[in-house]
């Protein structure tokens, strides 16, 4: 293993932010894993902090493929973890919202070019994603629709479902996006958690890094076999929307299977307790997402359910 | 009239309004919007809107037309001191045009572009954020340019900016209303936090001169600026390559020759200067860093190339 900084910045008063990359192998650039883009995304992090400390292992034992290298890149916007912030210290922008970056630009795209050229010419790029409403996903892998990525692919991971998401303008400029456009088979692998963290989806995840790995013949340790990944449409995927405000509270879990017209939840009144809306499912399916905050406002997605 | 444009439920005993005032009067169908707060921390469209809504009330008589003002889009973010949606971490000017069926975000987004859907004209202020300093300016992309050109000349703004279309700004609102055949021009002046008071009077005269020009105002105007245009003019850029305090020298507003001193960062700690700053080409500075404290990267200073420089490319 090599441990390197790939990034430097200066600040007028903190210590700098060095983004630290974590090379195994030597030889053609396979495959690299980015965590923590934002300051929240903890389980991120640690997610790879754990595949860090396999791939050592890994390579002790000579069980990287010869003639290939593995990049992972556990934190790069450490700054804001350290002071509880998700996006930028000082102006709020979002990293993963300025990919490719520019190196003459503004802080966070000169970061994100920072790391970009350091993450160019990998076959394929994992990223460790979150989402930006508070909630559990069921641990899964993504891709954006570019056109480039093989959706196949995806069944290499061996999660349970693999989702395909049709790009949006805001999508252009983060990382997923932008790797592909640079001809890396980019996928986002999400740990359910984000602000804290979840050892089982945490080992879910790690294990379907690896497992792609092997599957991929960067590794030969083999890993044991996951699902038969289901390839979903994202339009596939059903969302449930508070129809009042209040006190949320879920009956049901991540992974649950659920019926037509069934109760999932309910809101009930902060102040006197009282139900005021029952939520049910439109459809028979899956529970992909559940919103996980005790206040929840109208039209807030409370439940994504993988329909049948 | 006061209307609820669009409204949402919130946790506690609370409902999320968005609002407009509608004046109208006499015959006339044509319809100006004016529309400002998507970003809470921006303020020269609170004192904008005011001068515009009182104005139109006390010589109600010339008006024929319809002109409804939108104050505060994000009225949480407002509340707050918030720059983005509060609770999304959401920068409310990349969810547009929203969704019916989406999440609140998007439900009052779609609500808004319904509303604004069919005004004749819609113009959209913003101040700098807290951190520049902006000369009032319109800035209009360049496939919507040769529409929005001859608009934006009646504004009374000191500059139009013209720039490259960029596929992540196609989720503002501008853009979203563009598209759907709505004339938007996007107004960019002052600083973010602040109301600058001269700036709001100098485009309150704008706004009153476009009324005229499309014909919805009758009373008195003043004559308006004639506006930098950006066109075959490059825009300098000079972000900061230290950490430190950054004091200009430099005036806003003010025509620097290229390679002249503009500020300097400081190291405060060492008592050094950590970097000179130094315009990259010849031109008027028109954004200024108004936030001492930088990072490497961040913008201190944008110059608009001197006219006769036209065709050479500026340093940057």
């Amino acid at each position: 293993m090599t441990k390197e900084i790939i990034y430097t910045l200066r600040s007028p008063y903190r210590e700098n932010l060095d983004v630290t990359a974590f090379r195994f192998g030597k030889g053609r650039k396979a495959a690299a894993i980015v965590g923590a883009l934002r300051g929240n995304e903890i389980q991120q992090m640690y997610v790879c902090s754990q595949l860090i400390r396999e791939l050592k292992k890994l390579e002790e034992k000579g069980q990287i493929s010869p003639d290939m290298e593995i990049t992972v890149i556990p934190c790069v916007n450490y700054y804001s973890m350290n002071i509880g912030k998700r996006f930028w210290t000082m102006d709020n922008t979002d990293i993963n919202r300025m990919f490719p970056g520019y190196d003459m630009g503004e802080t966070t795209q000169r970061i994100a070019d920072g790391v970009f050229s350091y993450l160019q010419g990998y076959e394929y790029g994992i990223q460790l994603a979150s989402f930006y409403q508070p909630g559990n996903f069921l641990a899964h892998v993504k891709m954006m629709e570019t056109g480039f990525t093989d959706k196949e692919l995806m069944k290499l991971f061996g999660m349970e479902y693999g989702i395909v998401r049709e790009p949006r303008p805001y999508d252009t400029t983060t990382l997923n996006y932008n790797w592909q456009i640079w001809e890396t088979k980019a996928f986002s692998v999400y740990a359910s958690a984000t602000d804290s963290i979840d050892k089982k989806s945490a080992e879910t995840a790690l294990e379907a890094i690896l497992r792609f790995l092997y599957n991929t013949g960067i590794i030969t340790r083999k890993i044991r076999s996951g699902y038969l990944t289901e390839i979903i449409p994202e339009a596939n995927i059903a969302q449930i929307h508070s129809d009042a405000a209040g006190i949320f509270v879920s009956s049901v879990s991540i992974g649950d299977h659920v019926n037509e017209n069934e109760i999932i939840g309910k809101i009930t009144d902060p102040f006197d307790g009282e139900t005021i809306s029952l939520i049910r499912t439109n459809f028979p399916g899956i529970v992909y997402f559940e919103y996980n905050a005790s206040l929840i406002n109208e039209n807030t997605v409370c439940f994504k359910i993988i329909k049948e | 009239m006061i209307k609820t444009i669009a409204q949402a439920a919130l946790a506690v005993n609370e409902k999320l309004k968005i609002r407009k005032n509608s004046i109208k009067n006499g015959s006339g169908k044509t319809r100006l919007s004016i529309v400002t707060g998507i970003h809470g921390d921006e303020l020269e469209g609170q004192y904008l809107a005011y001068l515009i809504g009182s104005r139109i009330q006390e010589n109600i008589e010339f008006l024929n037309g319809t002109v409804d003002i939108y104050p505060a889009l994000n009225p949480l973010g407002i509340d707050s001191i918030t720059r983005g949606i509060p609770l999304f971490d959401l920068d409310m000017n990349r969810v547009f045009p929203g969704s019916k069926e989406g999440t609140m975000p998007e439900t009052i987004a779609a609500a808004i572009i319904d509303d604004l859907h069919g005004s004749d004209m819609c113009i959209d202020v913003h101040s700098s954020n807290i951190f520049l300093k902006e000369i009032p300016q319109i800035r209009i992309s360049v496939p919507t340019a040769e529409t929005l050109v001859p608009y934006a000349k009646m504004l009374n703004v000191d500059l139009i900016w013209v720039h490259d279309s960029a596929t992540v700004l196609e989720s503002t609102l501008a853009h979203t209303l563009n598209s759907m055949g709505t004339k938007t021009l996007v107004v960019e002046m002052g600083v973010g936090m602040r109301i600058t008071k001269e700036y709001c009077f100098q485009l309150l005269d704008g706004v009153f001169n476009l009324m005229k020009n499309i014909g919805m105002w009758s009373g008195e105007t003043v004559p308006v600026r004639e506006p930098m245009i950006s066109l075959n003019r490059s825009v300098g850029f000079v972000n900061s390559d230290a950490a430190g305090i950054f004091v200009p020298c430099a005036e806003f507003g003010e025509h620097v020759k290229k390679g002249q001193l503009i500020g300097r960062v400081l190291d405060p700690l060492m008592g050094k200067t950590a970097a000179d700053i130094k315009a990259v080409c010849d031109g008027i500075i028109f954004t200024l860093r108004e936030y001492p404290v930088v990072y490497g990267g961040s913008l201190l200073a944008r110059i608009l190339q001197s006219a006769e420089k036209n065709g050479e490319e500026a340093e940057v």
